[in-house]
């Protein structure tokens, strides 16, 4: 199936979960990022039980600390 | 108020554009903004406001200027190492334009100065470098119904977005907590590059002029992400249903502001 990920078309196996999505996607921090799917947001606790649909949009939102 | 023939001159290529003219000039001129922290961000944002003509400008920040700012923090120079960093950033706006009345806090913002600090200033931007104090001008400014820029930096990439009282998500929409401590890097363990500063400190300027003249459209309901390596601006979209955020939603549980610990990022000059 194919999903956007990050505003980049993916093909990706069928019944990927976010919680396999993150981790194939490197994420620096996982357990630290914001994920959304189609605009709305994905609880961090519900990564594992969320499986992606073809046609699906998910961003990650990182925490950005920095500014001094 | 009347223009003076020396600000015609300086704020000529603002009163040219159209979605400025001599009224926003004079928008700019009733502004005031508050700038927390006068480091990497904040010092490219108060200059181009300075510049700009905005009135007032209040600069909160406790450190003193060290030589390891200087990559980033324009508005500091080598003399002024040493020099509270308010006091350096006072110095610069005042010779850059005489326009300008400069307020300076010599504070790091904590839950019981935050309010009192903001409630005069139309707009805020958030310059600092550590999330308890991020999370704390976010609910402060979703509590006094104040319009604020968020942003933050590390290494190569930046992010900002634009929070207005009833017009989108605040930042706690999106991150719901801060990180704990060393969860996530700071600029002090990562890096920075100097630049990076320059660019995001300036968009934020940007909104805030923005939304003094009430033109265009802000980064509400958007997150703006920066990767300098890919050289790539991403505008995402965020969700907009938010009511159960626990301090702009719709039943908050957030009603008192918070002092988050101190993340790593107090060392000296960060």
């Amino acid at each position: 199936m194919l999903i956007t990920v990050a505003g980049v078309k993916k093909e990706v196996k069928d019944d990927l979960t976010v919680a396999q999505l993150v981790i194939d996607e490197k994420v620096e921090t996982p357990q630290y990022v914001t994920v959304t799917i189609n605009d709305e947001f994905v609880e961090s606790r519900d990564f594992k039980n969320t499986v992606l649909k073809d046609g699906d949009t998910v961003e990650f939102l990182y925490f950005m600390g920095g500014g001094q | 108020m009347a223009f003076t023939n020396e600000q015609i001159e300086r704020y000529s290529r603002h009163i040219i554009l159209k979605e400025v003219g001599a009224k926003g000039q004079k928008k700019l001129l009733n502004a005031s903004v508050l700038i927390i922290g006068a480091g990497g961000l904040g010092a490219p944002a108060a200059m181009y406001l300075a510049a700009a003509g905005v009135g007032t400008i209040g600069i909160a920040d406790a450190d003193e200027v060290d030589l390891s700012n200087l990559q980033r923090q324009i508005i500091h120079a080598t003399k002024d190492v040493g020099k509270a960093k308010v006091l350096s950033a006072k110095e610069t706006i005042e010779e850059m334009n005489p326009d300008v009345t400069v307020n300076t806090y010599r504070t790091f913002v904590t839950s019981e100065n935050i309010m009192d600090l903001i409630k005069d200033y139309d707009f805020i931007i958030d310059g600092t470098d550590n999330f308890p104090a991020k999370f704390l001008i976010n609910d402060a400014c979703v509590m006094a119904k104040k319009p604020f820029s968020h942003a933050g930096i590390i290494r190569f990439q930046g992010q900002l977005m634009t929070y207005v009282p009833g017009e989108g998500p605040c930042y706690r929409c999106v991150f719901k907590n801060p990180p704990p401590k060393d969860a996530v890097p700071t600029c002090k363990q990562a890096g920075v590059i100097g630049a990076m500063g320059g660019v995001i400190g300036s968009l934020q300027a940007m909104e805030a002029v923005k939304y003094i003249l009430g033109v265009g459209q802000l980064l509400t309901g958007y997150l703006l992400t920066y990767d300098a390596l890919k050289m790539e601006f991403r505008k995402v979209k965020l969700p907009t249903k938010t009511d159960d955020c626990e301090v702009c939603g719709a039943n908050p549980t957030i009603t008192e502001l918070i002092d988050y610990e101190q993340a790593e990022c107090d060392g000296v000059g960060l």
